[in-house]
């Protein structure tokens, strides 16, 4: 007992030693920041910034901003509930921030109020486009929101799903049913139905039907027991590919799809590949929503002063939204399929092929 | 089932030891009579603790500790600023902001504090008395859920005159609570079903149904695609008590509820009863009071107190429904209920400084980059050192003898 007690000590004392040894720096002056003094902030939703998946994102475009020199510096408040959302906003028009970016629908209501309230004050609102009774479109003058028609990315997931599965069955769930969630299901629903209808396969859609807007939803974003749940039993149906629209859920799939072994996950709102790592070896591409370039471009815009409150929309076009590289899977998907998803990238693009949802922008 | 359990307890001999009281029985009496030093310094260590988590979390106190041996006085400053600046922003954003000019705005981080606090008293009021009566209701965030919905729903959903509304929009949210409570009290006195279980099943239930109403035409706002609710007609809100503030009159209402609970539990024959049925229900029903009817009627009060934290934040706070309306409020209200030892006035104590925490830690994160899980880590302390008082009596070699005579006891009512 006490050998063991005397070794952890001399084990915890070198390691310390060698960590903490280093040469101290030179005393410097403070290090100039570049960008005057403009603050970026962001408020997130419930989900913190280390989602790996859509908070994540965002931040990282607030990050890229400030590294580029656009801000001096920024600040981050995380929210723990919804009740955390008009305080956390407040906090930032007190701190005297440049621009406030939130991040989802759930702030829409904080972030109107606040803008209402502080005229001076800059926002963008990630997620969202404010709508009256009717569903008309309405603008705020200091709101910029940042939107994506995410569906066109999750029609070449579809597409490529398709031509990958070997059950010729493929599967999707959601966190909770709304709209930034469900535009991904239908886009991937609709690349599977126009892979059956251009190649003459039969591969089954589970968890979503397009047309009535049905599906399979954990009914949060923190469940990850049922968000392991579901995958399991989309896998135990047959599909051995899965797309989770499910923010930090989407690693239950990644779960999932390790212990079956053959089911590859097509992740979400970032590269996978990239973002989480410790399931690289079963992503086979992912449906990338560039809400960071959408933040980053936002964030400068209001440092230079050419801040607007028309609505950023990611687009194929534009590469607001995009597909991510195959990766490890790039020998795994024909030459054809790759030429085929350019060219249907192509024609969504030109107008020449149309995909709908009706939560898109 | 009655029947049988009686006859062991009157047919016992004068003498012979008492029944061993059950874990439950023990925890409930130790819980209740536990010294409020002992709390004190649950939240002082817990405080410490949390210095060092932010200490350590720290960025720059980390690249600093990397040359600790060459020049440690730069981590430890880089370790006392980091602490320091937290936790006085913690301080400006719970109590006073020393920053502002007027009195008014200065307080108006108190007034965010009373505000956080309300829900949390409420809803620890409805797990406080609950227990009292031996039952474990860790359903208050379904008795939230549906207290917020039925009074959302006479909020937006229903045009009324001035104050009517307001007082039908807060009743709905009791009945709402009540009725969610009076689901468990039910099952437990005619089923025996563990109200633990069906707790936590209503809790799902209230999770689903408040997701499906935000789809249906009459929950969803007119023209959005996303689950909210309209927002609550002025008449129907709970008037704001300072400008400026979001201190709205909720925060009354709550401090009644809390001496009616008082009331109901010290001075009442039903809160003897009540009281009699969770320290002893064998003995509560040899001595003729009916435990069903207890179990149905403590739980629908204390369904309708959780409903009430439901009702101030779609009226008071939030002023319209999501699915995440309850906010967690009702795990975090048994924290606050057992922390004050489940006694109303401690609950209220318990609700002022957990509200404390949550308004604080807003202006502690956003101020300087704090982690907010930093405050989830201090609450859980705070209640960790309380349900182990011989660790913090260790710590601070704090004498037995000092902790009143309660503890003398401790060895069980036969010692």
């Amino acid at each position: 007992m006490k050998t063991s007690f005397r070794l952890a000590t001399a084990v915890c004392a070198t390691a310390l030693v060698i960590t903490a040894c280093g040469e101290a720096p030179e005393e410097s002056d403070e290090a100039a920041d570049g960008g005057g003094d403009f603050l970026g902030c962001m408020v997130s939703d419930a989900g913190g910034i280390d989602d790996k998946s859509f908070n994540e994102t965002s931040y990282n475009g607030l990050v890229a901003a400030e590294e580029s020199g656009v801000v001096s510096d920024i600040k981050f408040a995380e929210s723990q509930s919804d009740a955390d959302y008009t305080p956390n906003v407040n906090a930032m028009v007190a701190d005297d921030c440049g621009i406030i970016v939130t991040v989802g629908f759930l702030l829409a209501d904080a972030t109107e109020e606040a803008a209402n309230a502080n005229p001076d004050e800059q926002f963008a609102i990630v997620d969202f486009q404010y709508k009256d009774e009717n569903g008309e479109v309405y603008e705020i003058d200091n709101v910029k929101p940042l939107v994506f028609n995410t569906h066109e990315a999750a029609f070449l997931a579809g597409y490529a799903a398709a031509s990958y599965t070997k059950s010729g069955k493929v599967g999707t769930w959601g966190g909770a049913k709304i709209p930034t969630v469900t535009i991904f299901m239908d886009g991937f629903y609709d690349g599977v139905m126009y892979h059956n209808e251009q190649k003459g396969t039969n591969v089954e859609v589970l968890g979503w039907n397009k047309e009535s807007q049905q599906g399979q939803f954990v009914g949060d974003f923190d469940n990850d027991g049922l968000a392991k749940q579901i995958s399991d039993n989309l896998i135990s149906q047959g599909a051995d590919v899965l797309h989770p629209v499910a923010g930090p859920l989407a690693a239950s799939a990644g779960t999932a799809a390790q212990e079956a072994g053959d089911v590859a996950v097509i992740w979400a709102d970032s590269d996978g590949f990239e973002s989480a790592p410790e399931f690289s070896d079963v992503i086979l591409t992912s449906v990338m929503k560039g809400m960071d370039v959408a933040v980053e471009t936002a964030v400068g815009e209001a440092a230079d002063g050419s801040f607007t409150n028309e609505p950023y929309i990611g687009t194929l076009e534009n590469e607001g939204v995009s597909l991510a590289p195959f990766h490890d899977f790039d020998d795994q998907i024909s030459q054809e399929t790759k030429d085929e998803l350019d060219e249907i990238r192509e024609q969504i693009i030109s107008g020449d092929l149309v995909v709908e949802s009706p939560a898109a922008f | 089932m009655s029947e049988s359990r009686q006859a062991p307890v009157s047919a016992e001999a004068p003498g012979e030891p008492p029944p061993a009281e059950s874990w439950s029985q023990r925890f409930i009496r130790e819980l209740t009579t536990g010294s409020a030093m002992v709390t004190f310094l649950a939240v002082v260590l817990a405080l410490a603790i949390g210095a060092v988590l932010i200490a350590v979390s720290d960025p720059e106190v980390q690249e600093r500790a990397g040359y600790f041996f060459s020049r440690p006085s730069d981590t430890l400053s880089a370790a006392w600023e980091s602490v320091s600046d937290a936790y006085a922003a913690l301080f400006t954003g719970s109590i006073i902001d020393f920053g502002e000019y007027t009195i008014g705005r200065a307080l108006r981080p108190f007034a965010e504090t009373l505000t956080n606090a309300a829900p949390l008293i409420a809803a620890g009021l409805g797990f406080g008395l609950a227990f009292r009566a031996g039952l474990f209701n860790i359903g208050g965030e379904g008795q939230i859920i549906v207290g917020a919905i039925f009074a959302g729903y006479v909020g937006f959903g229903m045009d009324l005159p001035i104050g009517i509304h307001l007082v039908l929009g807060v009743l709905a949210g009791l009945v709402g609570g009540a009725l969610w409570g009076g689901i468990v009290g039910v099952l437990k006195a005619r089923t025996g079903a563990h109200e633990v279980i069906v707790t936590i099943m209503l809790n799902y239930v209230a999770r689903f149904l408040i997701a499906f109403l935000l789809t249906t035409s009459v929950f969803q706002r007119a023209g959005a695609s996303n689950p909210v609710s309209p927002v609550v007609q002025d008449s129907g809100r709970l008037p704001v008590l300072f400008d400026s503030t979001r201190l709205h009159l909720g925060f009354i209402i709550v401090l009644l509820a809390a001496a009616f609970v008082w009331w109901l539990l010290s001075r009442s024959t039903i809160g003897f009863e009540l009281r009699a049925v969770g320290a002893n229900p064998h003995a509560a029903r040899t001595a003729g009071m009916s435990v069903s009817r207890a179990y149905i009627l403590v739980m629908l009060i204390a369904g309708s107190l959780s409903g009430l934290a439901g009702v101030m934040q779609v009226l008071g706070t939030e002023r319209y429904l999501t699915t995440g309306i309850s906010a967690g409020l009702g795990f975090d209200a048994i924290t606050v209920a057992l922390l004050g030892r489940t006694n109303p006035w401690g609950t209220v104590a318990a609700g002022l400084l957990f509200g404390a925490l949550r308004a604080g830690g807003v202006t502690m994160q956003a101020g300087t980059g704090t982690p907010i899980d930093i405050i989830l880590v201090i609450q859980s302390l705070i209640v960790l050192f309380i349900a182990a008082p011989p660790l913090v009596r260790a710590v601070f070699r704090v004498k037995v003898r000092d902790m009143g005579p309660a503890l003398e006891t401790s060895k069980g009512w036969g010692a």
